[in-house]
């Protein structure tokens, strides 16, 4: 009926909209402007279009864009309907402030509000999906109190939220 | 590798820590994609500059050819625009720039030059400019005499050989920026007999000290001719340099400078094997072509491509002039021009004026073709037009079209090379090409050449390779769009020519910061510089979001906006990533793009202060205003349109550097139309400026072409 015409109209707009965004983001790392992307880049067009994927589900997303016989590149043509059906999904939710806060809490086992280098460079690299050096290294610049060696959580959390735009 | 089943503390722990490295990887990677938005940012509106001043300059060059000049004003005026950069001939401008006669007063503190210079004037010179010395007119006039003298004992192509010295080293783009030119005399050393240096044009411009790099470059390379070799980059022009600024010195030193200009070298050549030019090449680079030119005669490259005989217009004028009526007076100064010349058909009737002034007029034209042929060689007068008549200068070489010559020089000054295969027109500078992989394997090949150097291209590591590594770029003005966006960096190539790379970064407060507070500094005066360009455009983009606004609601989608956005900057910007920092949604996702742009304009200057500032501007310009207004006026009615105004007005102001809204001037306009009928009298127009407050202020203020009192 009509509501159902209406609806599709809606759903093809919406598309044809996440469709330029998902195009947007892949022409920004397009750097031989040739619709390829290298696949060590892929990542960060996923993140950037608003997801937070885990290591592991980007890999199962990348096997499904990835050529028959690996290039080392995608291509926009096979990465524009997977990445769409991701966002329409609304995949790999982003991650609220307070669960974020619940889970730098988590690692602070005696709950005194902030974590020493040590602890959270062992968290950081040895659990989870661990940091390169070069990660670890990146979040301490911004996140240790060199004073004290430690980090205060929730500090640095409203920090980087607001840096966030 | 299978994990074993974590016990449920450790799963805990385990759950907790993926959470954040996935937060903080999505984090990293919205930095990466913001970095990389702001270079776009900066890159895009940087080049829609060369191309307004290229726009420009097409605009007055289709005026040229279409326009008769029918006073000696107005003569004057076309000859500033197009000939200002005509090549005196040595006595004429000594004459011009007689830095003799110019005294220096004892209360003078800064350096002292005297001639032939030592290696002591050059170490006075660096020292005083980091106290921020000046140094006196007479001495910058009198450097840039002993530099042109220099220069013009040069090749095109310079030859550098590292057996003599044992390293080289290459500089790219500084920019007027003299505290990357300290930092890299720091790191390196001076220039000296056992330390050669290439710098790679772009001396000037942007920077604040421009007229410093030069004397200091200069000074250099008279002290050490046969270490300090200089290329001719693509601001080395004084076209280019009228939009950015580099015309605010004495008249007499921005006449020298331009004489310096054009007779810096195209090129330079190490070991025969290494090319260093300053934009690129293109598929029909030739090498023998650019070293036989006479690379002097390209005062500015930045011309418009196809060009009729207009000058020769005026020529005809000053023969034909008075004397329109005297039919037999014309016709003795065609019969008595110097040289003889093939019997023209029947003249036609002189009692049809209209017919015989064209025959007169055709015939006084092939007479002035036939003596700039004859005199071309000679003559080292004002700059040549560019007609396609074949080079005259030397019987036994091939002759070379003046198109052909021009096209070789914009192209190493003005290319960028490209991922892609091919070479095509290079649109978005608006001058050069775009070359491939495959012309640079091509052209490598052909000069047996190992790679080429070049810059005009900002690198975020201050150099980049590209090509298979066939392809250098080195840039040597770092933090060059804001403070922390990129570093600079000089290579140096020792007898095996495998580069070693230097990097700097001028100002320390870059270090100190974190990758995050970096990035945010120079995204933000990448977004103000966007917000100024939208505001500067908010009519059209109000035409254009009504498009989309049929019910006037005053609100459009996310989407639409992008397109509109893009529809009238046209810079290829991801506007659907930038939207965030530019523009706030409302909760249901519309844009309210009425309350949007006054935000924008709330943030730029108030309305009033530009009005005056517009005022003051016209004011200063308005003998060059009334000039463009007669060019404008083909029907000599003493009346153009408001559509014609704001044409030639955005033409104009985006030269000037003056980004207003269209309703401004609409309104200025408007209020100038005396009788409201949709025209502007342009006579009432100038005389409204003679009540005005300006009038006495204004009276010493300077044209816009460069003619500013030293």
């Amino acid at each position: 009926g009509l509501r159902h015409t209406i609806r599709e109209e809606l759903r093809h707009s919406l598309i044809a909209e996440i469709e330029k965004k998902v195009i947007e983001a892949f022409e920004v790392f397009d750097h031989e402007c040739n619709k390829t992307v290298d696949v060590r880049e892929i990542g960060s067009v996923v993140r950037s279009l608003g997801c937070y994927p885990t290591e592991a589900e980007l890999q199962e997303l990348l096997a499904e864009v990835e050529e028959e016989e690996p290039t080392g590149y995608i291509h926009l043509e096979k990465f524009l309907p997977v990445m769409t059906r991701v966002l329409l999904e609304r995949s790999y939710q982003p991650i609220p402030e307070d669960v974020l806060l619940h889970a730098f809490e988590a690692l602070d086992e005696n709950k005194c509000g902030y974590l020493t280098k040590e602890e959270l460079v062992k968290y950081m690299t040895e659990e989870g999906e661990p940091f390169t050096q070069e990660e670890m290294e990146d979040m301490l610049s911004a996140a240790l109190e060199p004073e004290t060696n430690t980090v205060c959580y929730k500090d640095y959390i409203t920090l980087m939220i607001v840096d966030d735009v | 590798k299978r994990k074993r089943e974590p016990a449920p503390v450790h799963f805990a722990l385990n759950n907790a820590a993926v959470l954040i490295q996935r937060w903080y990887r999505r984090y990293v990677a919205r930095l990466e994609m913001r970095r990389r938005c702001t270079w776009r940012i900066f890159q895009s509106i940087e080049y829609a500059c060369e191309q307004d001043q290229i726009k420009l300059h097409n605009f007055f060059s289709y005026l040229m050819d279409h326009f008769t000049p029918s006073s000696s004003k107005e003569r004057d005026f076309i000859s500033r625009m197009f000939v200002s950069g005509e090549s005196f001939k040595e006595a004429e401008l000594e004459k011009y720039c007689d830095y003799e006669s110019m005294e220096v007063p004892d209360s003078y503190t800064g350096p002292h030059l005297s001639f032939p210079l030592l290696p002591d004037h050059a170490t006075t010179l660096l020292e005083a400019f980091k106290r921020k010395q000046q140094l006196h007119a007479r001495y910058v006039l009198n450097l840039l005499h002993e530099t042109r003298k220099h220069l013009k004992q040069l090749p095109n192509i310079s030859h550098v050989s590292t057996c003599y010295s044992e390293e080289v080293t290459v500089c790219g783009d500084l920019h007027g920026q003299l505290d990357d030119l300290f930092l890299i005399f720091y790191k390196n050393g001076l220039p000296s007999p056992s330390k050669s240096y290439v710098f790679n044009g772009d001396f000037v411009d942007r920077g604040k000290q421009s007229l410093e790099i030069l004397i200091v470059l200069f000074t250099f390379l008279l002290v050490y001719p046969n270490e300090v070799h200089l290329n001719r980059g693509n601001h080395e022009d004084h076209m280019v340099n009228l939009r950015y600024g580099f015309s605010v010195h004495g008249r007499k030193i921005l006449k020298m400078i331009q004489n310096v200009f054009c007779w810096l070298p195209l090129a330079t050549l190490i070991d025969q094997k290494v090319l260093i030019i300053h934009g690129g090449i293109s598929d029909t680079t030739d090498l023998d072509m650019l070293e036989k030119i006479q690379r002097h005669k390209f005062i500015s490259v930045l011309r418009g491509k196809k060009r009729k005989e207009s000058n020769r217009n005026v020529e005809i004028q000053e023969i034909i002039g008075e004397s329109k009526a005297d039919a037999s007076a014309a016709e003795h100064d065609a019969a008595s021009s110097p040289s003889p010349q093939p019997q023209p058909a029947q003249a036609p009737s002189m009692t049809n004026r209209l017919e015989f002034s064209k025959w007169v007029r055709q015939m006084v034209q092939e007479q002035i073709e036939r003596c700039r042929q004859l005199v071309d060689s000679e003559s080292e007068e004002e700059e040549l037009t560019y007609s396609s008549f074949v080079s005259m200068t030397d019987l036994n070489a091939p002759c070379w079209t003046r198109q052909e010559e021009w096209k070789q020089i914009l192209d190493i000054l003005w290319s960028d090379p490209m991922p892609q295969e091919g070479c095509r027109e290079n649109t978005v500078r608006g001058g050069g090409c775009y070359f491939g992989p495959d012309v640079t394997k091509k052209i490598l090949e052909k000069y047996s050449l190992q790679f080429l150097i070049r810059s005009h291209e900002c690198k975020q590591e201050g150099y980049e390779f590209c090509h298979s590594r066939k392809v250098l770029t080195i840039f040597s003005a770092s933090n060059y769009y804001e403070i922390g966006s990129n570093r600079g960096a000089y290579v140096k190539l020792g007898p095996d020519l495998v580069p070693h790379f230097v990097q700097y970064q001028a100002n320390k407060t870059a270090h100190t910061l974190t990758m995050t507070q970096r990035i945010s500094r120079v995204e933000e005066s990448a977004f103000r510089a966007l917000r100024e360009k939208l505001f500067a455009h908010t009519s059209a983009l109000i035409s254009a979001f009504k498009a989309y606004d049929k019910d006037g609601t005053g609100r459009i989608t996310l989407s639409n906006w992008a397109t509109a956005v893009e529809s009238v900057l046209r810079l290829g910007l991801p506007w659907r990533m930038l939207r965030p920092q530019l523009a706030h949604s409302m909760a249901d996702g519309m844009l309210e793009y009425k309350s949007w742009l006054e935000d924008l304009a709330m943030e730029q200057q108030s309305q009033e202060h530009i009005q005056s500032g517009l005022l003051e501007v016209i004011y200063r310009n308005r003998s060059n205003l009334e000039t463009i207004f007669r060019i404008i006026d083909r029907d000599h009615s003493g009346l153009i349109s408001f559509e014609e105004f704001h044409q030639t007005w955005k033409l104009f102001s985006s030269h000037m550097n003056i980004e207003l809204t269209d309703d401004g001037i609409n309104d200025l306009v408007r209020s100038i139309d005396f009788n409201k009928d949709g025209n502007i009298d342009f006579n009432e127009f100038l005389e409204a400026f003679q009540e005005t407050e300006f009038n006495s202020d204004c009276q010493k203020a300077s044209n816009w072409v460069p003619s500013l009192e030293s």
